[in-house]
């Protein structure tokens, strides 16, 4: 039983050390971002198997991203998506007011522009997630206040 | 009704399977980075006159405030208790594990952490091109870094791995010397 301390801790290591081991330049910047995101990923693939072993069968696409608004949630951030919007053509928009991996860090303009290496790994998280549900996505974030995020879900139509 | 007490133990194993994951995925990356598995043991350890990124040892410093801000206890006496500590309280408290404290050396500063199951390696196998990689280097590295905070100065290293095809996993610790608080250079 990890503590979600050890997780914090962990996730930010893993940030800075991606951005120490690459140079300046708007390159290496998506570079990090990239890796990140695909850590996420496989670990978004990963879990997703171990939790949903158990559980009914989805009815549909909203039913999934409710399940990863409030089950998934609750369980890697510890509290709910607070808000889901969609337009019921395949873009979902999860919001978040306080969330985990950025409560520690100060709230307001100071650091919203490093706010996006921290979400990375969570929208690989989703993604993978997603992905393994049978899924095809593309999830992108932004902070617009800390502590506060939206990610953005678009399905993609095969 | 039971549904629900369902849940709760299965978020629990959840969080630590996401701590387990995500580590793998870490090392994963770092193995894909560094071609050679030396250079990964070191990342995931840190050695201090190389320009290398401390991983473990920077979770450890930062850990330690977490644990002594959450456990209450209190300073430790000597190195033995030191070693109650870290496996009856600390591990417990992060890993969810109690490892035993054997082989304690003549002297008094060194011993055996044996951990039956390491929570790291739930799902994992080496495979045979990485035989020499340390997995769970980090557990070093934070070992490290945590007690260099509470002004010990440790030596953390693997002797056993089930990785590796050993029976269990063992970590040994050697008491190094005591910090004292050094004044920053210039001020008198």
């Amino acid at each position: 039983m990890a503590d979600e301390a050890l997780f914090l801790l962990l996730h930010n290591e893993m940030v800075s050390g991606v951005y120490k081991s690459a140079e300046q330049g708007e390159v290496e910047n998506g570079r990090c971002i990239t890796k990140l995101e695909n850590m996420g990923f496989r670990v978004g693939q990963g879990l997703i198997e171990r939790f949903t072993r158990d559980t009914a069968r989805f009815k549909d696409e909203l039913d999934i991203m409710k399940f990863i608004c409030k089950d998934f949630w609750t369980t890697v951030f510890k509290k709910q998506i607070d808000n889901l919007r969609t337009n019921h053509q395949g873009i979902y928009v999860l919001q978040d007011n306080k969330f985990r991996l950025l409560t520690q860090m100060s709230a307001g303009k100071q650091y919203l522009e490093h706010a996006s290496k921290y979400l990375a790994f969570t929208c690989g998280l989703i993604r993978g997630g997603l992905s393994n549900l049978g899924i095809k996505s593309i999830v992108t974030a932004e902070v617009s206040s800390m502590p506060a995020c939206k990610f953005q879900v678009m399905i993609q139509k095969l | 009704m039971s549904r629900q007490a369902n849940r709760g133990t299965e978020s629990k194993k959840m969080s630590s399977e996401l701590f387990t994951l995500t580590y793998g995925a870490l090392v994963t990356q770092l193995c894909k980075d560094y071609e050679n598995d030396e250079d990964v043991n070191k990342q995931l350890d840190r050695i201090l006159f190389s320009n290398f990124l401390p991983r473990g040892y920077n979770i450890g410093v930062r850990l330690i405030e977490d644990f002594l801000a959450r456990s209450n206890v209190g300073r430790c006496h000597d190195f033995r208790e030191t070693a109650d500590v870290i496996a009856k309280v600390a591990f417990k408290m992060y890993l969810g594990i109690t490892p035993s404290i054997t082989n304690w050396s003549p002297a008094g500063d060194e011993f055996s952490l044996i951990l039956e199951n390491n929570p790291l390696v739930d799902f994992v196998e080496l495979p045979d091109n990485h035989s020499s990689l340390i997995y769970s280097n980090l557990l070093c590295g934070v070992l490290r870094g945590a007690l260099e905070m509470v002004q010990m100065a440790v030596e953390a290293k693997f002797v056993q791995d089930t990785l590796k095809g050993d029976g269990v996993t063992e970590i040994r610790m050697r008491f190094i010397r005591r910090i004292e608080d050094n004044l920053p250079a210039g001020e008198e």
